[in-house]
């Protein structure tokens, strides 16, 4: 019996971000903030690991927020409601665990929001007191406000360029915060490698606790293939499979920002090839 | 009267200096005349040895006897009843350990080239159209095998044979397990393990893909959809490093990596959307078959490749024909040299890597000369990719959620010969319960899980 991927929802959230919603009963009825799919878009796609925004049993859907980067992600994008995945794995890698802390902060980066959203609402909902904090470059491609707003204790929005909320970057936001003050008992950190690296840095300072979800190169997501090994406290661990939180604190991120630039040169001109065949032109638009 | 030829009748192979620039499969096959003459060494010992060597238990000698008359149909139906797929096994089986090492004629002279008659037999029969799929009527009990590899495969058609209802569910988006992923087309067509999936999938046999046991479903949930017994299949995990300095470094890859790159996601071929990178020079650390695999890919990729092995030539464990084909496509083998570090440029990309000479001391736990560091020895050498096949540890996704099952101290599924575990109705076989080993084994076990399911399940009722 060959499964049905069929997206049954699609939400363009910015011109650069869409969310879809995937039929997958069986994985939805098993997902869990912090865990993540793979997809394949056609019979000879690579694979792409996406983390689960939300997961509706009832329905059985599971919700993805991607960002078009790459070759495989606009190729993603082409695809209209009542269209089908080829592929559509998972809930694969260990959900994030959400008791018993207290009060925490969890800071979301751009895309990671989508991403920090359902471990905040976890955490929440676990009883901690969260605050959230979600940064974007600018006003005009914040998302997912309303839902983060109802998922926390405490929203705070961060733009780079303070068009809107805080005026700086979410450590900017949580170093505020902890001035002010605020006694928090453990940290999330959510989104682009730097981000997660200076949100460490900052607090280890305080030391704060810091899980941080890590999202290096991966192909079979199962546990086979070691692509996605990091190190951690001077030992080899697997995203997949130890992950994808680690301890912020014991992890080597300049090694994982150097090997997810293994690649840089191929997907660019992927990109501009993908770019090509949908008529050319929008490179420089 | 049998052909008394010394040698086994040469086998046709791409040219060495042609092949080490493509994918396309090196050994290309007996012709009819080639296999009957090959058929014809057989000097049908009274006792057969070569059929005690074989972990599926294929009567060697009858199927040789119906190639050596020209009988192929006969010759197929023989071996196919005996093993599920003796395509893939007459093309990867280390036949020099197993059937042919336990040859007569290889006493004086070469054994017969068991495995080379094997897969002629089963690539004419495919060649005809004829496949070996006939079962018994369905008996309405449900078996569940997880991993699409050597063993589930055949365990799950051994019992379709029988006429259970099995589905294999695969974590990938293709069936096949290590012969998909690890096997490099050039040694293995995909195509070959594609058409054999086809025929179990004719006899009834249910694949799901996508669906990583353990994580969607658990076995205890197998067995509340109703699956009456459960077979554990799902190979080896995650590879080792040596845990030197470096390993972390862009173009430090390891063996599973590099050939699920190019193997499951076919990254050799320019169109692909899976990336590879393309090196200079390249060192594959370990002397396996699927050291010998990571090498001739790297080879064909453009790469000057070293196979860096700590241990001396006769230690080296990969099939001697793997060991031959590489040499001959200009592999150079680096032996008795073990890696101390790896160094990176200020991108962090491998740069070089520093090793150590090694010389063999006395034999370890493995019966195998223990090789000892040569003092003062290292040095260094310019390499742009590092390969690790140093072997893997097992992977615990496919049993999480099945509660007291027991593990070996190495971690694997704990398993007797029979492959029964420690829990009623589940049973593990292959990679997954004996560590990394070789196809064959894989497909053995699978063969004998089969048996123990039936008589497990005909013993509830």
């Amino acid at each position: 019996m060959k499964q049905q991927y069929q997206i049954v929802k699609k939400k363009v959230l910015t011109p650069e971000i869409s969310q879809i919603s995937v039929h997958a009963p069986l994985v939805a009825a098993k997902a869990k903030a912090g865990q993540f799919i793979i997809l394949r878009v056609d019979a000879d796609g690579e694979r792409i690991p996406l983390t689960i925004s939300s997961a509706d049993t009832e329905n059985g859907t599971i919700t993805v927020i991607f960002q078009k980067v790459g070759a495989t992600t606009m190729a993603l994008d082409q695809l209209q409601e009542g269209d089908c995945l080829h592929d559509f794995v998972g809930p694969l890698g260990e959900p994030t665990h959400v008791e018993g802390y207290g009060r925490v902060a969890v800071l979301g980066g751009g895309l990671g929001c989508a991403i920090a959203l359902p471990v905040a609402k976890a955490l929440h909902e676990a009883g901690n007191q969260v605050d959230l904090i979600g940064g974007f470059k600018t006003k005009d491609i914040v998302i997912l406000e309303e839902e983060m707003g109802q998922a926390c204790t405490d929203l705070h929005i961060c733009t780079d360029d303070g068009t809107y909320g805080y005026h700086g970057f979410v450590t900017g936001k949580l170093e505020e915060l902890i001035q002010s003050g605020v006694k928090f008992d453990h940290v999330f950190a959510i989104g682009p490698l730097m981000m997660m690296k200076f949100a460490c840095k900052l607090t280890k300072q305080y030391e704060i606790p810091t899980t941080v979800s890590m999202n290096p190169i991966m192909i079979d997501g199962t546990g086979m293939c070691g692509g996605c090994r990091l190190t951690v406290g001077g030992e080899v661990k697997f995203a997949c499979v130890d992950g994808p939180d680690f301890d912020g604190h014991q992890v080597d991120f300049d090694e994982v920002i150097a090997r997810n630039a293994t690649y840089r040169d191929f997907e660019t001109k992927a990109r501009e090839d993908h770019l090509c065949r949908l008529g050319g032109g929008a490179l420089n638009g | 009267m049998a052909n008394m030829q010394m040698t086994k009748t040469p086998m046709p192979e791409q040219d060495p200096q042609v092949r080490n620039h493509n994918f396309l499969e090196v050994a290309q096959g007996y012709t009819l005349e080639q296999a009957m003459n090959e058929a014809q060494r057989c000097i049908h010992c009274k006792n057969p040895a070569c059929v005690s060597g074989c972990p599926v238990g294929i009567p060697i000698p009858d199927f040789l006897a119906k190639v050596a008359e020209g009988d192929i149909a006969a010759a197929y139906e023989i071996l196919s009843n005996a093993n599920a797929l003796p395509a893939i096994s007459g093309r990867v089986c280390p036949q020099e350990n197993q059937c042919e090492g336990k040859c007569v004629r290889g006493v004086k002279g070469e054994p017969v080239a068991i495995g080379r008659v094997e897969r002629f037999v089963a690539d004419w029969a495919a060649g005809q159209g004829i496949a070996n799929v006939a079962t018994a009527p369905k008996n309405g009990h449900k078996v569940a095998v997880i991993g699409s590899g050597p063993a589930g495969l055949t365990c799950a058609g051994e019992l379709a044979r029988m006429g259970y209802d099995v589905t294999v569910f695969e974590a990938f988006h293709t069936a096949g397990g290590v012969l998909t992923y690890g096997i490099p087309e050039f040694r293995l067509p995909k195509a070959i393990v594609a058409r054999e999936v086809a025929n179990l999938e004719k006899m009834g046999v249910d694949i799901e893909l996508n669906m990583v046991i353990g994580k969607i479903l658990t076995i205890p949930e197998l067995f509340e959809r109703g699956y009456e017994a459960v077979f554990i299949a799902s190979g080896a995990g995650l590879p080792m490093f040596m845990k030197i300095p470096g390993e972390g470094l862009v173009g430090v890859y390891s063996a599973n990596e590099y050939l699920t790159r190019i193997n499951l996601m076919k990254a050799y071929k320019e169109d692909s959307p899976t990336p590879i990178l393309h090196n200079q020079k390249v060192a594959v650390v370990g002397g396996g078959n699927v050291a010998m695999d990571a090498a001739r890919c790297a080879k064909r990729l453009g790469a000057e490749v070293h196979i860096v092995y700590r241990r001396s030539e006769a230690e080296l464990p990969a099939r001697a024909e793997e060991v031959h084909h590489a040499k001959e496509e200009g592999i150079i083998f680096d032996l008795l040299t073990n890696p101390v570090s790896i160094e990176g440029d200020e991108k962090g990309h491998v740069q070089s890597m520093t090793c150590i000479r090694m010389e063999l001391g006395e034999p370890d736990a493995s019966g195998r000369r223990r090789p000892v560091p040569v003092e003062g020895s290292e040095f260094q050498f310019e390499v742009d990719a590092v390969i690790m096949a140093l072997g893997t540890s097992p992977n615990p996704m496919s049993t999480k959620g099945t509660e007291g099952l027991e593990k070996t101290r190495k971690g694997c599924v704990a398993a007797d010969e029979g492959g029964h575990t420690n829990l009623p109705g589940v049973f593990a076989g292959g990679d997954a319960a004996t560590g990394a080993a070789t196809v064959i084994l894989a497909m053995g076990a699978g063969k004998s899980a089969a048996k123990s399911i039936d008589a497990y399940i005909k013993s509830k009722q």
